[in-house]
């Protein structure tokens, strides 16, 4: 299969020109080599990249099929350009061994469209009391470990959870907030939160605890990642930590770069209240999005991960303070990004950085690359095309976007995941 | 008899009730027309409620549902005193908070009701927001009786209506709330009608229980002075209203004692000096009667507080006979 006369942006090889790229069954190959599938594609007007990555989704399954599937969730992903996704373990039951790695493994190549890489837990049972079989777990395939929204309480046990990694050189994924200082708070913790009467959750709750796995990070030289930073404060201590050689890596989501907690409030077109805008950790302010962007522009995150949470419409259609957190976000990213890519907050090379070749150098993937012999992994867009956000037309189970009705510019065109057409939206 | 009566306003002005408001949430959507028209039209049903037969046919063959998640005394037979004397029906609904587990259920419920026929809902929530899931979900008005730490606007109202009814203005005063305003939702309908209205509004109590300095300074629509000290806030006040000390507050660790909040922060006659001469004391109830507030303020030549109920009622009847959008 050829793909013709595309913009080819790949950052890993620094490559960005007008060019064709070659695909020999599920690798990419060098141009005028053998080609098994006559099929040719004209992507000209169009911008090719290697496909997205994203470190951080929840599947849902198993035991959260009325949620998302595998499935769905995978078909979420290539309708955003994602051609890897990393599974959470906050399944029911909890990715606890290598044989719960293998059962996800073993649905996936059943069911998905995309790569499906499963995370494990920290501890068993995400209950922060015993440390789960991480080498088991590695061995199976897990790329890396977290009890997602239990952050792991017992300092203690995130030592040994930092030290005993070591052993399989994967990350811990933290997912740092304070549950004392969240205290049941709903959203950030501001004029907006005061005004709606809403419980607040301080930026300090999660500057406290990155400041403890940092801390930890540097006692043990274990590998963390801390899942989704919101505050300025974080990216500052982060910053701070990489300069003193902490082996740490941190990721940020599309929301937390492009929204705020106004959004809770119904600044777009939905009402106040709106339970698509409640996420964990919350939206912050307009000044912590653009010191997020900032880090992910001068290197201190590494790179954007979506935190896709699909939830049922009952676990949003209620009280906002009784609403699941978490927004679908596999289908959104793309174009919400190129928000920032539109207003010149971003260059579109740096964007594409950050969902391809950062996500894959964080957790020691193969894949983020246009290299003859890889894995044929690409995304066709085009950077301008505008569209409206219909939460009803997604691929995903939930709906639960506060984007209904918005318009992003920025389209994926076609998706190919290991050499298949996966997605393909009008070329 | 009675429609002329409430459509002829001070000085013959006619009132029109307003089109398009369906619902009545908190008053953070309200202009100072409306606001006026609301408490023009409570003058006149208070006029109907000093009459030997406090009824008039107005709202007859229209079902009002109280739905209460929350205990209420006052506000509740509020509403249900002010549509019985416009001839509606009332019907009041209890439910345990204990039974909401989802939204869907929220939903569920208030569909049933306008099933059942009910013109307005009154309902009353423990968590913020609750009225805004059920307001577009329905063509029955919403009335807002209370959510969470958010809003309460007919208690908001019905505090503009009975200072203006005491001091015969609103604009200009100086008026201190004194208490824990951070999980009041007396408070914060009260910050929007007052500063709509042109009070000047001060803020006081445990640095634990006030707003954050940039909910009083930038980015929203009120300038609002803040201070811990009782008697700085007292100082040249109009309107002292005072709010209910909750005691759980105590074991959530944002006071050390009631004794020593009763020291520092309790309205007696002593401290009640510092405000202005004739200053009105006002209080939503339930009181703590010795605790956030002296008995002998409560029931003082200053204390407002049992005006405040019965104009609850002329306050409720304006607000319903408005919100049917009955022809002039």
């Amino acid at each position: 299969m050829r793909l013709v006369g595309g913009r080819i942006l790949d950052p890993a090889t620094r490559r960005d020109d007008i060019g064709d790229l070659w695909i020999d069954g599920d690798v990419l190959a060098e141009p005028g080599g053998a080609d098994t599938d006559e099929t040719i594609l004209d992507v000209s007007g169009f911008v090719v990249a290697p496909g997205f990555i994203d470190l951080h989704c929840h599947l849902r399954e198993p035991g959260f099929e009325d949620k998302e599937t595998i499935a769905t969730g995978t078909s979420a992903a290539a309708a955003g350009g994602f051609t890897t996704v990393c599974a959470l373990a906050d399944t029911r039951p909890s990715i606890d061994t290598g044989s719960d790695v293998e059962s996800v493994l073993t649905q996936a190549r059943r069911a998905a469209l995309v790569r499906v890489l499963p995370l494990g837990t920290t501890t068993k049972r995400r209950e922060g009391h015993e440390l789960s079989e991480m080498a088991d777990m590695a061995a199976a395939g897990a790329i890396a470990f977290s009890d997602s929204a239990k952050a792991v309480r017992s300092a203690s046990l995130m030592r040994h959870a930092l030290e005993y990694s070591l052993l399989v050189e994967r990350p811990i994924v933290s997912h740092a907030q304070d549950p004392d200082l969240v205290d049941g708070g709903v959203m950030h913790e501001g004029p907006v939160a005061t005004v709606l009467g809403l419980r607040g959750i301080p930026r300090e709750a999660e500057e406290i605890a990155v400041a403890r796995d940092l801390a930890l990070a540097r006692l043990t030289g274990g590998r963390l990642h801390l899942a989704h930073l919101t505050t300025s404060g974080a990216v500052d201590l982060v910053r701070q930590a990489k300069a003193s050689a902490i082996r740490v890596s941190a990721e940020v989501t599309p929301h937390h770069l492009a929204l705020t907690d106004s959004a809770v409030a119904g600044d777009g077109n939905a009402r106040a209240y709106d339970t698509n805008a409640r996420t964990d950790p919350p939206l912050r302010t307009a000044a912590d999005a653009r010191a997020l962007l900032e880090g992910l522009r001068d290197g201190t995150i590494d790179c954007v991960a979506t935190d896709h949470s699909p939830q049922r419409w009952v676990d949003k259609a209620c009280e906002f303070e009784q609403a699941e957190p978490g927004m679908t976000a596999l289908e959104t990213a793309f174009g919400l990004l190129m928000r920032l890519v539109h207003a010149g907050a971003l260059s579109l090379g740096d964007l594409i950085a950050a969902l391809t070749l950062r996500p894959a150098h964080a957790f020691g993937l193969p894949y983020g690359a246009l290299r003859p012999g890889a894995s044929a992994d690409v995304v066709v867009f085009d950077p301008d095309q505008a569209w409206v956000v219909d939460p009803e037309r997604f691929l995903s189970k939930g709906k639960n976007s506060p984007l209904g009705g918005q318009t992003l510019r920025g389209t994926v065109l076609l998706t190919i995941a290991a050499g298949k057409v996966v997605y393909r939206n009008g070329v | 008899m009675t429609l002329q009566l409430i459509n002829r306003g001070p000085n013959g002005v006619h009132i029109q009730p307003r089109r398009g408001r369906r619902h009545v949430l908190d008053l953070d959507d309200f202009s100072v027309e409306e606001v006026e028209t609301v408490l023009e039209t409570a003058t006149r049903m208070k006029d109907v409620l000093q009459r030997p037969i406090k009824k008039v046919p107005t709202l007859r063959g229209k079902t009002l549902v109280t739905l209460f998640y929350e205990a209420s005394t006052r506000t509740r037979v509020g509403f249900e005193v002010a549509a019985k004397a416009l001839g509606a029906d009332t019907v009041s609904v209890a439910a345990a908070s204990s039974s909401v587990t989802k939204g869907e259920s929220l939903i569920d419920t208030i569909r049933t009701l306008q099933a059942l026929g009910a013109d307005f809902v009154v309902m009353r929530h423990h968590q913020a927001g609750a009225p805004y899931v059920v307001a577009e979900e329905v063509a029955s008005s919403v009335i807002n009786a209370g959510d969470g730490w958010h809003a309460h606007p007919t208690q908001a109202l019905l505090d503009l209506f009975t200072i203006r009814e005491r001091l015969g203005r609103i604009g200009g005063l100086r008026v201190a709330i004194i208490g824990d305003i951070l999980h009041s939702r007396v408070a914060r309908s009260n910050l929007w009608g007052l500063t709509l209205m042109g009070a000047d509004v001060v803020l006081c109590g445990p640095p634990t229980m006030l707003p954050a300095p940039s909910f009083c300074a930038a980015g929203l629509p009120w300038q609002l002075q803040r201070t811990y000290l009782l008697d700085e806030a007292l100082d040249g006040a109009d309107v002292v209203m005072v709010l209910r000390m909750q005691l759980e507050r105590q074991t959530g660790g944002l006071f050390p004692s009631l004794r020593e909040y009763v020291r520092t922060y309790a309205l007696t006659e002593e401290r009640l000096s510092k405000a202005k001469p004739g200053a009105l004391v006002m209080h939503p109830g339930p009181m703590n009667e010795g605790v956030e507030i002296d008995p002998k303020v409560a029931r003082g030549v200053q204390s407002a507080i049992e005006a405040q109920v019965t104009n609850g009622v002329a306050v409720r009847m304006a607000l319903l006979y408005l919100l049917s959008g009955l022809p002039a």
